[in-house]
């Protein structure tokens, strides 16, 4: 085991290594770099971004402008943004919180009602309900969040005005009943989706499960279907649920970019998005390193927890 | 340099410049004069006796820089005006009103030199910063000195890099040469907004201060809160050395997209909607809301097809001017941006002081554009298209892809142009590929674009049609069309040079004429962008020389 989290750790370095290296090139390759959205500034003259870019080493060789980024990362300073020129960790930190907030509520929510409609589909296959949450999940995916979100805003908001029309908070109350009121709509919108890959994986993984032998020897032996369900079927169908949930850790940190967008949610989506078209790119770098972090630490700990999880799979 | 060249490169965020290049921002056709408040709301109320209340200002990009003197996009200067004052401010009719001077220097008073070299500045002495300090001379001369400091990331360093010698006189008087005349430096300085020395000069590097996160101003509202993406809080300065401030706060709320402003100005949670303002589709739901007040605010932006003289096509003069007489101008404005934008025939928003009323009116006539290619020797060839020397009428229109407002235009002149004998292709690229080499160099055939040509409130161009801006040819400008007239470069070099407004005046009059003349640039029509506010908010007052209209938040109250 311990070898095993060594070599997967060594991996995880070199994979890293990678993804920042391409990241940076990528990004320094595209067309218009850091300064060019200030090329249309008013007044801003072509001598001022020449002579701002030499004073941020803009100018410099693409692999001396790595070469120091990375060193600096090694050592911790992941660097300032282009845009507020806070230490970058900062600027992730400040957007981290929302961004949790809101993805923490909304799992939860698709987690519970996914896993519960995935079982009822499967243990009452092709009934109404059953139909009716395969119908529903259909549709849940094919909407789109931004349509959704802003027929949610007008109905709850607009007509009926029962809902905040989005924020995270009112200005000035931020009291903990104001943060539940605002977080109501997102969370629901961002669920919807997820309740439906959620429920169709169960679904799916219950049928997997529920016709195989040791179900069959528990029925023999006259075990009441309910605990049946409970700790035979259950128990096994969640391990790929377990996979599911570690892959979602970086969706999860990395924020909901369409629904922090239509809520006016100041989240990590958010963040990434503006970094991106401000050309923010220290901020981009520290946001794509940090989501790499998250990947690999997700996938690392689903792994774990299936082992532990299930006997039959053993790290070597 | 002056660009407020709509359109940039950022990818998906809708700038006010791209919303300008979308074509989306739209105005009327009648805009019954800035310098008055909106109508009907401007006699009935009186400003509180302390400040009350709060005004949310929406805003689709969010401010983030808050050194006014740092690299920094137009969003954050509806911030500075509140937070910062400069020496003067660009008033609504275009002419400078003072902030922290006592008079605006002229030749007339005696506070700039008949020659434009010498300038002295008098200041008020009831001026605080915000955490008590007074402010003087000395932090003018600071700011200055910053700008210019080699290891300090400042943005325009135009003019400033001019100044020599700063004396302070006295707390409320310095002095300083200039190193050659500049007229623009009066409108560089009205966007020029004076940091504290006091703070400052603390700090070991400027470019990373605590202070650029807390800032401490003497403008009207002082710093209380960010939340980095979401929302800034102002509060009120009681201090203030000017008119107000009424409120008790205000709030920049950053709201990302406009679907989601106009929403929550319909709500009610937003008062103001700042930057791009309200998309034109929405124009007419907007007038109909109740409690809202909606309209049309002309833009300094013009729209226009840039033709790059550099390619034999567009050397022959008779092409551009045949080309526009076959532009069927007014159909663009109505048919595809709802009539909002103004016909316009200078590079020059209308409200400027320099705006020269009298050039001769465009209008679409293709016979008239035939008959000129005809006796230039232009003739049709066997597939329609007009040919001379071997060169064939044929060009690529470029703008930024994706711009459906511009594309159905461009599809509309494609029509337009067809019927002279003229062949236009559409080639539009993603923005940063566009407006980058692309356009900076030269290397469109005609670019669609909405340009601001003026500095701020000034109407000096020189970036734009001097003969030493061309990019292209090894020069420091944005001179794309490669327009080179020894005429409009001795025009530029005059009016950047004469002091006397009225001398000015008659000089971009000429300059103006001799563009329309030329034509480097079809121009198609000024912006106007449709702005809303909550009913009752007093004093909103649109000024087509600053950047945001909430400039003059320190006036504004509600109605009660």
């Amino acid at each position: 085991m311990g070898r095993y989290l060594l070599g997967r750790l060594g991996q995880n370095v070199v994979l890293l290594w990678l993804v920042s290296m391409i990241g940076f090139g990528v990004l320094y390759l595209a067309p218009g770099g850091p300064l060019s959205q200030f090329a249309m500034v008013p007044g801003m003259s072509q001598e001022d971004i020449a002579r701002i870019a030499q004073q941020m080493g803009l100018d410099r060789p693409l692999p001396v402008q790595y070469w120091e980024w990375f060193t600096r990362l090694l050592m911790g300073d992941w660097g300032r943004s282009y845009r507020d020129s806070q230490p970058v960790l900062h600027v992730i930190g400040s957007h981290l919180w929302a961004t949790l907030e809101l993805m923490i509520t909304a799992t939860i929510i698709a987690i519970f009602l996914g896993v519960w409609i995935g079982v009822m589909g499967a243990i009452r296959r092709y009934s109404f309900f059953d139909s009716l949450a395969t119908i529903g999940a259909m549709i849940a995916l094919s909407i789109p969040t931004f349509w959704f979100g802003l027929v949610t805003i007008y109905i709850f908001s607009v007509k009926l005005g029962w809902l905040p029309p989005g924020n995270r908070y009112t200005i000035g109350d931020a009291s903990f009943w104001d943060y539940l009121h605002h977080l109501i709509a997102p969370s629901l919108v961002l669920a919807l989706v997820e309740v439906a890959v959620w429920s169709r994986y169960m679904r799916a993984s219950i049928l997997d499960v529920i016709n195989q032998d040791f179900i069959r020897t528990a029925r023999a032996k006259g075990l009441p279907e309910r605990q049946i369900l409970l700790r035979h079927a259950m128990r096994n169908a969640l391990i790929p649920m377990i996979t599911l949930a570690g892959l979602q850790i970086p969706t999860l940190l990395g924020g909901a970019l369409v629904t922090e967008t239509v809520f006016t949610w100041p989240g990590m989506g958010r963040l990434f998005l503006d970094s991106l078209s401000y050309r923010d790119y220290p901020v981009v770098m520290g946001i794509l390193v940090f989501s790499a972090i998250m990947v690999l630490v997700g996938n690392l700990l689903a792994d774990l927890l299936c082992a532990i999880v299930d006997p039959r799979i053993r790290l070597d | 340099m002056t660009d407020r060249m709509v359109d940039t490169s950022s990818l998906t965020r809708p700038s006010r410049r791209k919303l300008m290049a979308m074509g989306l921002a739209g105005g009327a056709a009648v805009w019954m004069g800035p310098s008055i408040g909106w109508v009907g709301q401007a006699q009935a109320a009186t400003p509180p006796e302390k400040p009350t209340g709060q005004a949310v200002i929406g805003f689709s990009q969010e401010p983030t820089v808050f050194n006014p003197l740092m690299l920094h996009i137009e969003v954050d200067e509806g911030v500075y005006f509140n937070l910062f004052s400069p020496l003067w401010r660009p008033g609504p009719d275009g002419n400078l009103i003072p902030d922290l001077v006592t008079e605006i220097p002229t030749a007339e008073n005696g506070g700039i030199s008949a020659d434009g070299l010498t300038w002295r500045l008098k200041l008020k002495d009831n001026v605080k910063w915000h955490d008590g300090t007074p402010f003087t001379a000395e932090d003018v001369k600071y700011t200055i000195e910053l700008i210019n400091n080699p290891d300090f990331r400042a943005g325009r360093r135009a003019g400033h890099e001019l100044v020599r010698d700063i004396q302070v006189v006295s707390p409320t008087e310095l002095t300083w040469r200039m190193e050659k005349p500049y007229a623009p430096y009066p409108a560089i300085l009205s966007w020029t907004f004076i940091v504290p020395k006091h703070i400052l000069e603390k700090e070991a590097d400027p470019n990373t201060a605590a202070f650029n996160n807390a800032p401490v101003g003497t403008g009207a509202f002082k710093w209380a809160e960010r939340v980095p993406g979401d929302h800034i809080t102002l509060e009120a300065f009681e201090d203030y050395h000017g008119d107000g401030p009424y409120l008790e706060r205000i709030i920049f709320k950053y709201i990302p997209d406009m679907t989601v402003l106009f929403t929550q100005f319909q709500t009610g949670d937003v008062d103001y909607t700042g930057i791009q303002g309200i998309s034109p589709d929405k124009y007419e739901t907007a007038k109909s809301l109740e409690g809202r007040v909606v309209m049309p605010v002309p833009q300094p932006f013009v729209e226009n097809i840039a033709c790059n003289t550099g390619l034999p096509v567009f050397k022959d003069p008779k092409v551009r001017e045949a080309l526009y007489y076959a532009m069927d101008k007014q159909s663009i404005i109505e048919a595809i941006y709802y009539g909002l934008p103004i016909p316009t025939e200078s590079f020059l928003p209308k409200e400027s002081w320099a705006f020269n009323p009298n050039l001769p009116k465009h209008e679409y006539n293709p016979d008239k554009a035939r008959q000129i290619l005809d006796e230039a020797g232009w003739v049709p060839g066997s597939d329609g298209i007009r040919e001379k020397d071997g060169v064939r009428l044929e060009f690529t229109n470029s703008t930024t892809a994706g711009n459906q407002t511009r594309e159905q235009a461009q599809q509309f002149l494609q029509q337009n142009w067809l019927e002279v004998g003229a062949k236009m292709n559409i080639s539009n690229l993603p923005p940063a590929v566009m407006w980058g080499e692309y356009w900076m160099m030269s290397k469109f055939e005609t670019a669609m674009v909405g340009i601001g040509f003026g500095i701020g409130p000034d109407p000096d161009a020189n970036d734009f049609f001097h003969s030493k801006s061309i990019g292209a040819q090894g020069g420091t400008g944005q001179n794309t069309t490669q327009y080179n007239s020894p005429e409009v470069d001795a025009l530029l070099a005059e009016g950047a040079s004469t002091t006397d407004q009225a001398k000015r005046k008659e000089v971009y009059a000429k300059m103006q004429e001799v563009t329309r003349r030329d034509l480097p640039y079809l121009p198609i029509f000024q912006y106007t962008m449709v702005e809303g506010i909550k009913e009752g908010l007093q004093n909103f007052k649109p000024n087509v020389a600053v950047q945001e209209n909430c400039w003059n938040a320190n006036e504004w109250y509600w109605a009660t």
